[in-house]
């Protein structure tokens, strides 16, 4: 087996699987942090208990993020030495100011927001929130810049074959990095306003089957409290859910707008900076303007997906021509122009120098597998918007105070949830596959022999096995797979038990809430 | 001397020692939740004498690997490329002890419970012996080729040096994790932690003092050897103040020898960040192993920023946690219950 295959493998489901915890912490926590301020300022009974709700799912989650973001800091050395050694003085900058300057923060305050509870003075303990998550935002810039300089190096020269930082300035305001940071940010808001939606629908869908909330003739909420459950199920509760519903809506909304505008202007650059990852994401051989709806392979052939194999069955004409350049009639170019351009300039075949081992002297595939960028670039778009549409009708079926009392629907909010995870992971799975055969993609307004550019098939460990990476490529994979399954029994349960799973003090109302600060709040 | 790659050479050792001194305990009380802990309340009690800080201390890893990435390119991709296998050991044992900090307090069944006991607790001995096993094979060497990949096979770093490195770790961790529970906690469990640490701290010093006496000797350099011996007397003062009860100043003593052993060690490998053990001229300096000098300068100011701010709040955390937990003030486990509909 060959070692770069399993790298890739390994790489591509470590950093997937990552994200699916990444947005979540990014959103969560700014909105925990966003209800926690509410409940400060306004003392109002619903929003603490929103805040604890929410700030113990957001701690189930946040926990395999972090989990699971060592395994990247890691496999760069482990598994890509090579490209550590190429990039180590521009691309390490940023990973480790995202150490120092971040997740210090993250981890410290978060700890002291997590038992911070009866020890910190009410404004303090609400710092360490705040501080905790705008902290995740910066992580996510100094990644984003890393990857960035990835999809376009900028602010570096090449020498003695290294990239080397020159213009620090340049890299940390990379146009790339700067569209692209708003882009994910937004997708992360997206994952928390739907799943905010979701999980709220889901108990004011229980509250209306229980009984306990009806409508009138008007169709306008009555709610009603538990007496079973106490003040577990009490007028606050309801409070707590459709405030939760609005806000997720409101959230996910409010960001798909942002990752529309933000993602056109991610395109226009890509047009220009990667011009094969969006013909290919197009599936587009030939030079045009139209939008692909639907291509799909020619299917008389034996199934070889050379360009010319590509049917395109609906396209809307000028479409791609104001994703590039704002208008409808400039000719986008397609893969059978781009092909022999990248050819002259960055060569036919691979190098004969060692770091390619085996691969020295293999003709260069500059085409990305079109089915991953055609379908990723679709799939992306598809769920963020239907994701978006379905906020918008939650908001209208809403107005009146509650959900409708159809099982249906309550299970459609619920699995609404997991679009934007999916829209997210399609988006990083279409722009990292696109960027192939390069790891570092070269940056076209740069010239002559001083371009900054690697090509994957050169950056894996020269001296690593295939067997080493294929026993952490199972090893990662099956704790992964166990690790989610946990997550997500353990998110379920704490859905299911309400507000009272973070407020156990709610099913006690016997008893006086202790009041001996001795006694840790949210211990372990 | 280069100035620049020589101060990043400290700072590497710098953020090391934080990690080692930080993490030291935390890790030892992992460790402690095997054999020490005597039921689930003890148990509880010495989770939640790092709950608040663990994570924090963690963070010291990802910055010391992050920051000889960005320093020390060659000396990052050669080290993790060579230890591929205990590296990826340690990630496991890593994500399974930071989700089991997490969940195990949320299982409901005495039988996942016990499995996340086992995640931390394994996971905390794996990690330790796997950071030691790094942190010698960086200093005894590794069997590299000119561009500083592995010639042997995939177990090529197992040497006696490095189990040794891994030992150090491990026993330096009990020690301090024995020192830390005595000094954050009250009744039983302190009685036990201090009596454990005045009977076994020769023992689990003696890896580590071993692993730098083995360095330094030979090198004859000065520095590194005042180091050790400045080394060797806080080894010593922290078993007589563990033999007289006297736990601040035990952990605190066991935390200078551990801070003058790492300056001992690091000084006896300048500048040599990662040995060849196949040809001398291959061995990776903090000359041909660093960065441009403008990236460290950048690192530079970014750090002199940084690192203060993070030693402030990171030292309030201590500060806002320094009571000592009791078995008293762990809170009664709730169970979570879906509600009726």
């Amino acid at each position: 087996m060959d070692p770069l295959e399993i790298a890739r493998w390994q790489f591509g489901i470590t950093t997937v699987y990552h994200f699916l915890m990444v947005p979540l912490t990014i959103g969560l926590g700014v909105l925990v942090a966003a209800l926690q301020t509410a409940w400060v300022v306004t003392g109002r009974e619903h929003y603490l208990r929103m805040t604890k709700f929410w700030g113990k799912l957001f701690l189930i989650n946040f926990i395999m993020g972090v989990a699971t973001g060592l395994v990247q800091e890691f496999q760069f050395g482990m598994a890509w030495s090579e490209y550590s050694r190429f990039v180590g003085d521009v691309f390490g900058a940023p990973l480790a100011m995202e150490a120092l300057l971040a997740f210090f923060v993250e981890s410290i305050f978060l700890g002291l927001w997590i038992f911070g509870w009866k020890r910190l003075p009410k404004l303090a303990h609400l710092a360490c929130i705040w501080a905790a998550s705008l902290a995740t935002i910066v992580s996510a810039y100094f990644i984003l810049v890393a990857n960035s300089w990835m999809q376009h190096p900028v602010g570096t020269e090449m020498i003695d074959g290294r990239a080397v930082m020159t213009d620090a300035w340049a890299v940390f305001t990379n146009n790339t990095a700067l569209v692209t940071f708003p882009h994910t940010i937004f997708g992360a808001f997206a994952v928390a306003g739907a799943f905010l939606l979701g999980i709220a629908w889901f108990h004011l869908y229980r509250r209306r089957a229980a009984g306990i909330d009806t409508v009138d003739e008007a169709g306008r909420v009555v709610v009603g409290a538990s007496t079973v459950h106490g003040k577990n199920r009490d007028e606050t509760d309801y409070r707590v859910w459709f405030s939760s519903l609005r806000l997720g809506a409101v959230v996910a909304l409010v960001s798909f707008l942002g990752v529309a505008f933000s993602g056109h202007a991610q395109a226009q650059l890509m047009f220009e900076q990667q011009p094969m990852k969006m013909a290919a994401a197009e599936a587009a051989c030939h030079d045009g303007t139209g939008f692909s709806v639907l291509s799909v392979g020619d299917l008389s052939g034996d199934g070889a997906t050379t360009c010319d194999d590509i049917v395109g069955v609906y396209e809307i004409p000028g479409l791609l021509s104001f994703l590039a350049n704002e208008d409808f009639t400039t000719e986008v170019k397609g893969v059978n122009t781009l092909l022999p351009e990248y050819q002259e300039k960055y060569g036919t075949h691979l190098p004969d120098d060692s770091i390619y081992g085996d691969r020295a002297g293999e003709e260069i595939n500059y085409l990305p597998l079109m089915e991953v960028t055609y379908w990723g670039f679709r799939i992306m778009i598809t769920l963020g918007g239907l994701s978006a549409a379905a906020a918008a009708v939650a908001l209208w079926m809403t107005r009146r105070g509650t959900v409708p009392r159809s099982k249906w629907l309550s299970r459609l909010a619920v699995f609404g949830i997991l679009a934007p995870f999916g829209a997210n992971s399609a988006g990083w799975i279409f722009t990292e596959m696109g960027r192939q055969p390069f790891v570092v993609a070269p940056n076209p307004t740069f010239d002559g022999v001083d371009q900054v550019f690697m090509f994957t098939a050169a950056a894996v460990s020269p001296g690593v096995s295939a067997g080493e990476m294929l026993f952490s490529l199972i090893a990662l994979t099956s704790v992964y797979a166990v690790l989610l399954v946990v997550e997500v029994v353990l998110l379920c349960r704490f859905i299911r038990g309400g507000v009272a799973s973070a407020m156990p003090e709610l099913l006690e109302d016997e008893r006086p809430e202790s009041t001996d600060d001795d006694v840790l709040a949210f211990a372990y | 001397m280069e100035f620049l790659p020589t101060l990043w050479f400290i700072l590497i050792a710098v953020l090391w020692a934080g990690y080692l001194f930080l993490e030291g305990f935390d890790l030892g009380v992992g460790m402690l939740l095997g054999g020490f802990a005597r039921s689930e309340r003890q148990r509880r009690v010495l989770i939640n004498t790092v709950g608040p800080v663990w994570d924090g201390n963690e963070v010291w890893l990802v910055t010391a690997v992050g920051a000889t990435f960005a320093a020390f390119p060659h000396w990052y991709a050669s080290l993790l490329a060579a230890l591929y296998v205990p590296l990826a050991v340690v990630l496991l044992a890593l994500i399974f002890r930071a989700v089991a900090f997490e969940y195990r307090g949320k299982a409901e069944r005495e039988l996942t419970r016990r499995l996340w006991t086992i995640a931390l607790c394994g996971g905390s001995w794996v990690t330790a012996f796997g950071i030691g096993v790094m942190l010698a094979a960086t200093t005894t060497g590794l069997p590299l080729n000119a561009n500083g990949d592995r010639v042997g096979g995939p177990f090529a770093w197992l040497t006696g040096d490095t189990a040794l490195g891994g030992l150090a770790v491990v026993g330096f961790s009990l020690a301090q994790g024995l020192a830390f529970v005595a000094l954050k906690t009250d009744g039983d469990v302190r009685q036990r932690a201090s009596r454990w640490l005045a009977r076994g701290l020769p023992a689990l010093v003696l890896p580590l003092v071993w692993w730098a006496l083995a360095l330094v000797v030979p090198g004859q350099q000065p520095a590194a050897l005042a180091a050790l011996a400045a080394g060797l007397i806080a080894a010593a003062l922290a078993w007589a103040c563990a033999a007289q009860r006297w736990e601040g100043r035990a952990f605190l003593a066991l935390g200078l020898f551990l801070l003058a052993c790492i300056g001992a060690i690091f000084t006896a490998a300048y500048p040599v960040v990662l040995p060849s053990t196949v040809n001398a001229a291959f061995d990776l300096t903090v000359t041909n192993a660093s960065s441009s000098p403008y990236t460290l300068q950048i690192m530079s100011v970014i750090a002199a920023f940084g690192l203060p701010l993070v030693l402030a709040y990171q030292a309030w955390t201590y500060w806002v946690f320094r009571r000592r937990i009791t078995e008293h003030s762990i809170p009664a486990a709730h169970t979570v219950t879906p509600l009726e509909s």
